[in-house]
């Protein structure tokens, strides 16, 4: 009984992926594929955050400072180093979450208003490191150069078709372990103190300790989500540690739905999807995207995927 | 980092004249938006993330009206007024209907109103900046102070900025009206109870801090280039402002605003590049340390 919903997932991941892997071989479109690596780092990168907003209640406006550093950290131990791609991967994760635990032990003890200001100011202290330390970052002009290219088992991810295999694989195995993650006793407890932390800390739970280990693992798939971005533009950008980044996530989130696990993976596709065919059509893609939030935000009153499951509650199985 | 020339600046009474007034302009500006987002969140405890809009749409106006009409003081009294009214329509519009919701979702609708006036703002006035230019009833000679050259338009916008942070401060302090808004910050259901019409009041505060952001957009005009999403980093900054003098404190507000200008002015000296980095570090060290902001009092 316990297995059950594991093999569940697990089965529906294999599937859905064997779907993705498969249509280039049906068709193959370069703005699809396009389309699917950017959204897998996006999909991590939105979905991690869930973790902190949709689970425990951790309001972090400066998420974002996390997908750059994944992205600077991977892009410069690529530059700087002979190590291979999965060992540069590794590291950069791991730069990230020690950044994410050093960051997050001293926020996370703040209650809400000031743990999503505090984040916000760590996030633009980062964002200034980035432009001003110029001789290693490039500052304002990103890190350029380009990445050398490694293969891993085959793979060329020069090739656009590898990278979308490769960045397709690795965001359905990262969102796996999320799920995991939330699904897990620990998840559990995130959850009890985002609905009760009084109650939960006097069931001996020390709500620090689970919140800045949420930060860091949030951290840690956020960083992931960054080593993909940089594999997609062959560098890193100070843009992507900036404000409006972690705004976009912040949408992907509230736009798919901050109660379900795949939300914010819904959420990351429709505002890619809007921004690629928006943009088509008109400039003005801030005046169409911000009356589908407010749609959103003042008619439907939460995320696609929360209205729908609001909308047509799921009998019991 | 260049500490030498900070210090040779700090010598010489030209260069500081010269760097306190810039940062005595950022400062003042600084305050007035600012003013309006800690009034806003003190008593509607709603934190307004496109308050940057008001500014930016206060600048593009008195840039219109002084087009149209020639005259600065109608071009700032346009904006003042008009950003004000906006302030009614988007409180009552969007603001009204998220009361009590989640901060998300009050970000979210604030952002959706950036987004659009940015658009909004590109299509009416074009995507290029605009520089408005000094207006011409202060084309006159610098004056000199110490050494330093101040333009007579810099003293008269601090001067009305001071104005204000004075007004602001006495008329909530000695008013009828200042103690029901203060009333209304710290218990509004208990106001209400008590007769006073609270919609009106919320709507009235929001006109306040619409009008205070129409107003630094104005004045700032003359002194910044006009671009869409110029409210951009004037929000944040006023963020940081209202997060180290005290969510909801006018005092805070203009101790603070004060501060981060002046580190402006000579932090451009002293450490060019990292003047914002600065700031974020003082922003974090006040949270840590006293997250109720300098003057705010603690919940």
């Amino acid at each position: 009984m316990k297995h059950r919903p594991a093999l569940r997932e697990a089965v529906i991941t294999a599937i859905a992926l064997i779907v993705v892997l498969a249509i280039p071989l049906v068709h193959h479109s370069p703005a699809f594929e396009d389309f699917i690596i950017r959204l897998s780092a996006m999909a991590l990168f939105a979905t991690s955050l869930n973790l902190l907003v949709g689970n425990t209640g951790m309001v972090s406006f400066g998420h974002g400072m996390f997908y750059g550093l994944g992205a600077y950290a991977f892009a410069l131990t690529m530059q700087l180093t002979e190590l291979s791609l999965p060992l540069a991967a590794v590291l950069a994760i791991a730069i990230t979450a020690l950044a994410a635990l050093c960051v997050g032990a001293i926020c996370v003890r703040l209650s809400t208003d000031y743990f999503a200001f505090i984040t916000l100011a760590f996030q633009m202290l980062i964002y200034s490191v980035i432009i001003s330390w110029q001789s290693l970052t490039g500052g304002d002009q990103g890190l350029r150069g380009g990445l050398p290219r490694r293969e891993i088992f085959g793979f060329e991810l020069g090739s656009q078709l590898h990278l979308y295999q490769f960045s397709a694989v690795v965001a359905v195995l990262g969102l796996l372990a999320l799920r995991h993650i939330s699904a897990s006793p620990f998840g559990q407890t995130l959850r009890m103190i985002r609905d009760n932390e009084n109650r939960t800390g006097f069931l001996g739970v020390v709500l620090w300790r689970a919140r800045l280990w949420a930060f860091t693992i949030a951290g840690a798939f956020a960083g992931l989500g960054g080593v993909l971005a940089a594999l997609f533009v062959s560098g890193a950008y100070p843009e992507l540690a900036d404000w409006p980044n972690s705004g976009q996530a912040i949408f992907a989130v509230m736009l798919g739905g901050i109660n379900s696990f795949l939300g914010p993976v819904v959420g990351a596709a429709i505002l890619l999807a809007l921004n690629d065919v928006v943009t088509r059509f008109t400039e003005y893609y801030g005046l169409v995207l911000g009356v589908v939030i407010l749609a959103f935000a003042l008619g439907l009153r939460r995320g696609v995927l929360d209205f729908l499951r609001f909308a047509w509650p799921r009998g019991s199985k | 980092m260049d500490l030498d020339a900070l210090g040779a600046c700090l010598t010489t009474s030209s260069c500081v004249v010269t760097q306190t007034t810039s940062g005595l302009i950022v400062g003042m500006l600084l305050f007035l938006v600012a003013a309006g987002v800690t009034l806003i969140f003190g008593v509607l405890k709603i934190v307004n993330f496109a308050h940057g809009t008001f500014y930016m749409l206060g600048g593009y106006v008195a840039y219109s009206t002084l087009g149209a009409t020639d005259s600065y003081a109608l071009a700032v009294l346009a904006a003042t007024l008009a950003m004000a009214l906006f302030g009614i329509v988007f409180e009552r519009a969007l603001i009204s209907r998220v009361y009590g919701s989640n901060v998300l979702m009050q970000l979210l609708v604030c952002y959706a109103v950036v987004l659009i006036f940015d658009d909004v703002v590109k299509i009416v006035w074009g995507p290029e900046f605009h520089a408005m230019g000094m207006p011409p009833a202060f084309q006159v000679p610098p004056l000199f102070i110490a050494g330093g050259v101040v333009p007579p338009f810099y003293a008269v916008l601090i001067g009305i900025a001071a104005l204000i942070a004075i007004v602001l401060g006495l008329g909530l302090s000695m008013t009828r009206f200042g103690k029901t808004v203060r009333a209304a910050a710290v218990n509004s259901q208990m106001v209400s109870a008590l007769g006073v019409n609270t919609t009106l009041l919320f709507a009235i505060v929001f006109a306040m801090g619409g009008g205070l952001a129409g107003l630094a957009g104005a004045l700032a005009a003359p002194v910044r280039s006009l671009s869409p999403g110029m409210g951009f980093s004037v929000l944040i900054e006023s963020f940081i402002v209202t997060v180290i003098g005290g969510m909801g404190s006018i005092v805070g507000a203009l101790v603070s605003a004060l501060v981060i200008g002046m580190v402006r002015g000579f932090g451009t000296i002293g450490f060019p590049k990292f003047t914002d980095g600065l700031i974020y570090i003082v922003m974090i060290a006040i949270l840590l340390l006293r997250p109720q902001g300098l003057f705010g009092r603690s919940s």
